[in-house]
């Protein structure tokens, strides 16, 4: 098991109180697993996967207990973190496009934030040319500026960077978003690779498009205001799924296969509810067309076949 | 508004049914309220203020009148002393700091008028436009502001405080052009404007009902700015000897300690009040203005 | 790029005639008749020398002819480096007496505007450092930056030079010296200088390391700070990161600031009645020596333009960005 996590809960602190992001969350991620982790904006995606790797100023860790091939994952202390950053968890963020030092060029920038995690750029060099020009990229790339790379080569880039300590998780959030159809394809075929070159073990691939993570997942998780309500391999979730908001969820895509966009999401009627003072029982219970009275207590997710885990009393 | 970064957008439609607006206007306040910088820069200003307005009115002699013992060191019955002519330098003080209020106002204000125009419609219209505009503040940002003025009011026979404020304001504009017309054309493509642009509005009515609101905090921090400038280059004016003829200001006044060799007698009193009136004045004013960033800025309220 | 250093040369070439046209209008469009009222201010005693002077601005303003032919005579004047013989110091030319007090104005300025740009910008760096050192140096910053120049030169003037009695405070050399290459008028020299310099230093130092702060912390909340830290980079590798990137504004911060700067160096000067341009423009509007004044404002004008050209060009030269266009153009 690469990843275990436990009751997690990451609340955001604001003026008006705490935001309950992740209100307890638990799943597994096995040995190379590619879970993507699917839900409407605001539902905790992001902060799931911001928790596990560094959690910003306003971000509180709660509770629940995060365990990495065994060890913990202290992700309440900075500083502790340090060493997994990198070496076992990586990121390839959101704003890949910009994530590099406009005013370094590309192979000096890696030279030195190798430096500084203590791995000698020699021992990594042949490395890193090798998997530059499978993500297919003139390893020359290293003596440009980013300023002369396109949006979609700065993509690989990243990518090839984040993984080259070949870390046991790698949290790839919405790298897709900002690419054209084509491009997310290729994307996302040189992400599975690298899971099966074993450059990653596992991966947790956070994304709003859930046709996209069918196509590349094992498994996929879907949250809703913070809660886990559904995991199960890829093809559950869209042939078969329990819950009533994965069912939706599903439901609101114009045909499994083809990418669509967000707006689709919102063909759910109502809003998610507040996070600031979230209500008690099922969070979708407001929603839900199959609500009842055992919903104003909070359902357990509980495994309703093997490795597949949902969150609803009609299921149970 | 959370505005945290990242965080779940569902908090923006927490539990509460207060309008979004009324909500953004209390937590406004909410930091205004715990912001020292914004207080303290406010309250010296508020000070300043009403020794200008109040001040003055309890001078009831010309402040440039013989009135008392020549060259007293402050005392009970002149506050802040009095020159070498017997001149009394409280009076002056308080009329001064009004002067500053003054010109940095009328400086600043037309500045603020030109800037923001010019700003307006280089960012909204674009184009050529945009082009020539631009063309213009570059020129202007260029010319070396205080030497232009000395030559162009060095020819002036009778100078007072609003053409001075008019001539100050007409050479530094420019930077506020520049950022308007950036924050403008941002702006300018946004959804409500473009809706508004096809509803067939006039530029104008666009320009003050749709993006301008969108900006205030901003455009009230660059008048700020603009007024600190004015003050700031009203001052140098007046203390090379182009100052308001007759006037009285806190720049006039150092001009003449200097003149009267107020170093060399060791009349601190003569030149110490104003110049600390004008860099208390001015820098309460730009310490308000990182306030004010402060609070309208969520991502700076962190640090 | 080319087109880019092309189009700031011909804002700078629009600039220029700009200043020369309004050089140009002043004197005529301006209320009155400027060659009795410089005149009449000009205090000349010797009747021969007045009418010498009167034929002399009646020809060079050229009242008689047509405003666009003394527009045209006003350029070719200038291209002949004719800017006219100054009243003042007659029959000295402009050009000989501005020529003549350009070096202590570069002498102020140079060192201040570097030495304060370098100081401030590490000062601010470490301003942004924590919430403690911030909250000190930030209002200080901006506190000196309200500081009207003269009045600080006023207040060093009267501490270090009246009652410390370290410093001299006038003048360029003590009157006993002549100019000379000796050690003993060197250091004279370095004595009268050291307070004008010291007052222009400390009010450019506040802007300079305000701006340095702003600009990093708006580097530390950019996208590759982020991306650096979730992969544990040292804050000290970001840091660095930062201040590089923060420093390319700062150049362009530099072009911004030069009039402020140059028109603080010009207060400080009369001050400390320091023998620079600032002291020149004092008397010349003290004796309504027009010709010398004007000529005055064309110099700083020509001065200002160059410098941006400089600063435009280092800027192309250092940012990665802008240098890469240029090679990616012309390959």
């Amino acid at each position: 098991m690469t990843l275990r996590v436990n009751d997690l809960k990451v609340y955001y602190q604001t003026l008006r109180g705490d935001v309950h992001a992740l209100d307890g969350v638990t799943f597994d991620l096995a040995d190379g697993e590619i879970m993507g982790l699917a839900g409407e904006s605001g539902c905790g995606k992001t902060t799931l996967g911001k928790s596990l790797i560094r959690l910003d100023s306003r971000m509180r860790h709660v509770g629940g207990t995060i365990e990495l091939d065994g060890k913990d994952v202290p992700i309440a202390d900075d500083n502790a973190m340090v060493p997994l950053r990198y070496h076992e968890i990586s990121l390839i963020p959101q704003y890949a496009m910009s994530a590099l030092n406009p005013t370094r060029k590309i192979g000096r920038m890696v030279d030195e934030l190798l430096r500084a995690r203590g791995v000698r750029p020699a021992d990594v060099a042949d490395e890193l040319r090798r998997r530059l020009e499978l993500v297919g990229l003139d390893p020359d790339v290293l003596n440009r500026f980013p300023i002369e790379l396109s949006g979609g080569m700065k993509q690989r880039v990243v990518m090839v960077i984040s993984t080259l300590l070949d870390p046991s998780l790698l949290i790839a959030d919405e790298v897709t978003s900002a690419l054209d159809v084509s491009t997310q394809r290729a994307v996302a075929e040189s992400m599975v690779e690298f899971r099966d070159r074993g450059y990653v073990k596992s991966m947790i691939f956070v994304t709003h498009d859930i046709s996209l993570v069918y196509q590349m997942a094992d498994t996929i998780m879907v949250m809703y205001a913070g809660h886990v309500v559904e995991k199960a391999p890829a093809g559950t979730v869209i042939n078969e799924p329990r819950h009533p908001y994965t069912q939706m969820l599903i439901g609101a895509l114009p045909e499994v296969g083809t990418t669509t966009v967000q707006g689709r999401l919102e063909g759910i009627p109502g809003t998610p509810p507040g996070l600031l003072d979230p209500p008690t029982g099922c969070r979708f219970k407001d929603r839900c067309p199959m609500a009842f009275s055992k919903c104003s207590e909070q359902p357990p997710l509980v495994e309703i076949e093997p490795g597949h885990w949902a969150a609803c009393w009609k299921t149970g | 508004m959370t505005n945290v970064a990242g965080a779940p957008g569902a908090a923006d439609k927490a539990g509460s049914a207060e309008p979004a607006g009324e909500r953004k206007v209390s937590e406004t306040l909410h930091f205004a309220r715990r912001n020292p910088k914004l207080l303290i820069g406010l309250g010296i200003v508020l000070v300043f203020l009403l020794i200008g307005i109040i001040g003055p009115f309890f001078v009831d002699h010309d402040p440039n009148e013989y009135v008392g013992p020549k060259s007293q060191p402050p005392n009970g019955e002149y506050w802040f002393g009095t020159t070498t002519f017997g001149q009394d330098i409280w009076a002056q003080f308080v009329i001064g700091v009004r002067s500053t209020f003054l010109i940095g106002v009328f400086g600043g204000g037309v500045a603020f008028l030109i800037g923001t125009a010019v700003g307006f419609v280089a960012g909204y219209k674009g184009g050529i436009v945009d082009e020539i505009l631009n063309m213009i503040t570059n020129v202007v940002l260029v010319l070396p502001a205080l030497v232009v003025l000395i030559v162009a009011i060095a020819y002036l026979d009778v100078r007072g405080l609003f053409v001075q404020g008019v001539f100050i304001g007409l050479t530094t504009w420019p930077w506020a052009a520049r950022a308007v017309r950036s924050q403008a054309l941002s702006l300018a493509t946004r959804d409500y404007v473009d809706l508004a642009r096809l509803s067939g509005r006039r530029t104008w009515r666009i320009i003050t009902a749709e993006i301008a609101p969108n900006m205030s905090s901003y455009l009230v921090m660059s008048f700020i700015l603009l007024f600190g400038g004015a003050v700031l280059t009203a001052a140098g004016l007046d203390f090379i000897g182009l100052g308001p003829s007759n006037g009285v200001s806190l720049g006039l006044m150092l001009e003449s300690a200097v003149a009267w060799s107020a170093l060399q007698l060791g009349m601190w009193w003569w030149f110490i009040p104003p110049g600390l009136g004008i860099t208390v004045i001015v820098g309460s004013l730009y310490i308000l203005n990182v306030g004010l960033d402060e609070v309208f800025n969520p991502k700076l309220r962190e640090l | 790029m080319w087109r880019y250093i092309g189009r700031k040369l011909f804002v700078y070439l629009l600039t220029f005639i700009v200043a020369v046209t309004i050089n140009w209008m002043i004197p005529r469009f301006m209320p009155g008749d400027p060659v009795r009222s410089m005149l009449s201010r000009a205090q000349v005693s010797d009747p021969e020398a007045l009418e010498r002077m009167t034929n002399y601005y009646n020809d060079v303003f050229g009242l008689d002819t047509p405003l666009h032919q003394q527009y045209l005579s006003f350029w070719s004047g200038l291209f002949r480096g004719d800017l006219g013989i100054s009243t003042m110091l007659y029959p000295e030319p402009v050009l000989d007496i501005i020529l003549r007090s350009v070096p202590y104005t570069l002498g102020l300025l140079l060192p201040a505007i570097i030495l304060s740009w370098i100081v401030g910008n590490r000062f601010g760096a470490f301003a942004a450092r924590s919430k403690v050192l911030d909250n000190t140096v930030l209002p200080v910053g901006y506190v000196l930056t309200a500081t009207p120049y003269m009045w600080l030169a006023l207040l060093l003037a009267w501490s270090l030079g009246i009652i410390a009695g370290i410093f001299p405070v006038a003048g360029g050399y003590s009157f006993s010296l002549r100019p000379e290459f000796s050690w003993l008028f060197i250091s004279d020299l370095l004595a009268h200088w050291f307070l004008p310099f010291l007052s222009l230093f400390i009010v450019a130092l506040g802007g300079w390391a305000i701006g340095m702060r702003n600009m990093i912390i708006y580097e530390l909340e950019a996208d590759y700070a982020n991306y650096l830290q979730a992969l544990g980079a040292p804050r000290k590798l970001i840091r660095r990161y930062a201040f590089r990137n923060a420093m390319l504004p700062q150049i362009t911060g530099l072009a911004v600031q030069l009039g402020t700067l140059i028109a603080g160096a010009l207060l400080t000067e009369i001050v400390f009645n320091y023998p620079g341009l600032g002291t020149l423009i004092l008397s010349s509007l003290n004796s309504r020596d027009f010709f010398l004044l004007q000529g005055i404002f064309l110099f700083v004008v020509v001065g200002v333009l160059v410098a941006n050209f400089i600063i435009d060009i280092v800027y192309v030269l250092i940012d990665p960005r802008t240098r890469v266009q240029m090679t990616g153009g012309s390959s």
